[in-house]
């Protein structure tokens, strides 16, 4: 068995709207081992959501289309799958949870109802064992009462007692690979930290790799082991949680983590801010995606965009023409260089 | 350490005794939301008291930060402030400016204490050039069919300051002063980015020169580099004109950053008060520890290593608030007998640090 669990090769999925194509992910690579935990940081339009629900096989034609690259689960190639063995990876061996706890569940089904769907439709057991394994999938995700609780309607359930079932629907069939689309961010702090816990205890239980897809880089900085940072519809760094966040070596990412408060930060500093706005998935820039706004761009970031390429850490890899000559300094907490 | 009531934080009274720093005084607010039955004959049930008996003090040109989850009642607080709601209960003092006419026939500006809660609807007219909101979400707080220059020209036809062409030039003066482009005066809304958007929302909230603004999450749909350009642009400008700021938000991370003070509020009820730093350092009510400690840093180290305190359950409903303490149902060190009987009051615990807590105790949380 290999350790390699996915590999998404140059995934390029664009939509056709009135305005033009919109790029949303165009030319996307990475690799998630088994166990692995791996974030997906990046703005809202960086393409993290579209690149995950390409992974789901949940991009409909004639809209949206994968124009290219190859998406690769544990040997099987996800994009050429026929729809019917599709169904069979998504939600059993791919599950994914996403934002909204109350517009992913059905109101006018019960809970139970819901999750023992998946459960027949993925497990080949009897309607009541798979009353069992859901009762029991509440319980795992700590929810008072569970058998009777499954006779409920969704909106008998809290914000973020309903996030929990869906992670109880998301887990019930043990998938190999959990993708979450910002869990968390619907949900108050105190509750956050509550399915955080939950999902790093669960996922760790069971050897679950996991793609979390948050904008929140303290989230990310809690639950994963590896992160990659999107822009504009492609991969601008990836590494371990450390390179990223102690050693950024691309001014976009050096620029997300100066704008970013600190709950820590002692003195108050001004933050260091990214000029302008992320491009139009329309237009974008020539050259790097992220030129417009750079302070260090030169004339060959206008003329050619910048591929993932190694750096001098081992498995850093970064989007940039000038990553090895830049010496970006990050402020901390105590306002000096780390 | 001294104890007291919490009137005594807020120097109990009218307004006489409001000392000349303070800019806004709310004293013992209380705002219910009926609760109603039936179609026809509607009759009222019961009621949500959404901000329970709170008071603090604003100073002239510092940002007091306010806190809370949702449901705790901060944002019924800013719109009782700005009275866009009528509170139930309680006084709103604000300290104005006005010109009056001395007796050589000159002017001169005078400065008076004035309940916002029980003002005429002159007053409170006249008061409004001085009290000034921005509101949470930049796509429903601006006309999608008014241009820039009507949005922001507004409020100084409402209070009819200047002619068409002095208000117009004043309309691109903002847009510079709010870092967009004067020259985009005839667009519209939706021509303009998130971040773009709530600019102009500023811009509209300086018009007509105001001393306080109510910064109702100014930045909580904002992506995090556009947070940071609007944040800065937000002390830039209280720097600039001498601003004084409440700032609601529920992300303890940029209320640190921006804040001189803050109070946290939990269903309807202010639970402790300080400076920033003591509040931040030294925090003493379990809900404080509780928040602080869930919420992320971006340290893989340092947030791996944190001690999360994780609280049971969720919050109780405001229509149903639980007796004595209204933490007391998820508090981690909770006292039965006590805590769910007698209700802890705001006490002074060292210098302008005040904790509603029977039981409380400074704790590290990072």
């Amino acid at each position: 068995m290999s350790d390699v669990l996915l590999a998404v090769d140059d995934l390029r999925t664009y939509f056709a709207t009135e305005e033009g194509v919109v790029r949303a992910v165009d030319g996307v690579s990475f690799t998630i081992n088994r166990g692995e935990r791996r974030g997906v940081v990046g703005e809202s339009g960086s393409g993290k959501s579209v690149t995950a629900m390409s992974i789901m096989g949940l991009i409909e034609p004639p809209a949206g289309q994968i124009v290219t690259g190859a998406i690769d689960f544990d040997g099987l190639n996800l994009l050429e799958l026929p729809e019917d063995e599709m169904r069979k990876v998504r939600g059993g061996r791919i599950a994914m949870i996403f934002q909204d706890p109350m517009t992913s569940l059905n109101p006018v089904y019960t809970i139970g109802q819901q999750l023992i769907e998946t459960i027949v439709l993925h497990q080949n057991v009897s309607k009541s064992a798979a009353r069992e394994i859901a009762a029991q999938s509440l319980a795992d995700v700590q929810i008072p009462y569970p058998a009777s609780r499954l006779d409920d309607f969704p909106h008998q359930f809290s914000g973020g007692m309903r996030q929990r079932v869906m992670i109880a629907m998301g887990l019930s069939c043990n998938p190999e690979l959990l993708i979450a689309d910002e869990p968390t961010t619907a949900l108050d702090v105190t509750t956050q930290a509550q399915i955080l816990d939950l999902m790093l205890a669960l996922a760790d239980d069971r050897g679950t790799s996991v793609l979390l897809i948050t904008h929140d880089l303290g989230v990310v900085a809690g639950f994963c082991d590896t992160v990659q940072v999107m822009y504009a519809g492609g991969i601008v760094e990836s590494g371990s949680a450390s390179d990223i966040f102690y050693d950024p070596k691309h001014p976009y990412s050096w620029g997300l983590l100066g704008s970013m408060t600190r709950l820590d930060a002692a003195q108050m500093h001004r933050l260091n801010s990214v000029r302008g706005a992320p491009p139009s998935v329309i237009n974008l820039p020539e050259g790097c995606r992220f030129r417009p706004r750079c302070d260090f761009a030169l004339d060959v970031c206008r003329e050619r965009l910048p591929l993932l390429g190694p750096s001098d850490v081992e498995g850093h890899t970064v989007a940039c023409h000038r990553a090895a000559e830049l010496d970006l300094k990050l402020v901390t907490s105590e306002g000096a260089p780390r | 350490m001294t104890t007291g009531k919490i009137t005594e934080y807020v120097a109990d009274g009218g307004p006489e005794d409001m000392p000349e720093d303070v800019l806004l005084r709310v004293n013992h607010l209380v705002k219910e939301f009926p609760i109603k039955r039936g179609i026809f004959f509607k009759s009222q049930v019961g009621a949500v008291q959404a901000v329970s008996d709170i008071s603090f003090q604003v100073r002239k040109g510092e940002t007091l930060g306010l806190v809370g989850e949702s449901g705790c009642g901060k944002s019924t607080t800013a719109r009782c402030v700005m009275r866009l709601l009528e509170p139930t209960e309680g006084q709103v003092y604000f300290r104005r400016e006005r010109e009056v006419a001395t007796a050589d026939g000159g002017t001169e500006v005078v400065s008076d204490v004035v309940d916002v809660a029980s003002a005429d609807a002159g007053t409170l007219r006249a008061l409004r050039r001085q009290i000034q909101i921005v509101f949470q979400d930049p796509y429903a707080s601006l006309n999608p069919r008014m241009t820039v220059a009507g949005i922001v020209s507004e409020p100084l036809i409402v209070h009819n300051v200047g002619t068409a062409q002095e208000r117009l030039e004043k309309v691109k003066e903002l847009l510079a002063v709010v870092g967009l482009s004067p020259e985009h005066t005839n667009r519209y809304p939706h021509e303009f980015s998130g971040g773009q958007r709530q600019r102009i929302g500023i811009a509209r909230a300086l018009a007509l020169n105001p001393r306080f603004i109510v910064l109702d999450e100014p930045v909580s749909a904002l992506d995090v580099s556009i947070q940071a350009q609007v944040l800065n642009l937000l002390q830039d400008l209280q720097e600039e004109y001498g601003l004084t700021y409440l700032f609601i938000a529920h992300d303890l991370s940029v209320v640190r950053h921006i804040s001189d003070r803050v109070a946290v509020m939990y269903l309807g009820k202010i639970v402790e008060f300080a400076e920033r730093d003591t509040l931040y350092d030294a925090p003493m009510h379990p809900y404080t520890h509780a928040l602080l400690s869930a919420v992320p840093i971006p340290d893989p180290e340092l947030e791996r290593s944190r001690e999360r305190i994780i609280l049971e359950g969720d919050i109780p409903s405001p229509a149903d608030p639980p007796p004595g303490c209204r933490f007391n149902t998820r508090c981690p060190i909770a006292v039965q007998g006590k805590c769910d009987v007698d209700e802890p009051l705001l006490t002074q615990m060292g210098e302008g640090h005040w904790v509603a807590c029977h039981f409380p105790e400074v704790k590290k949380v990072f």
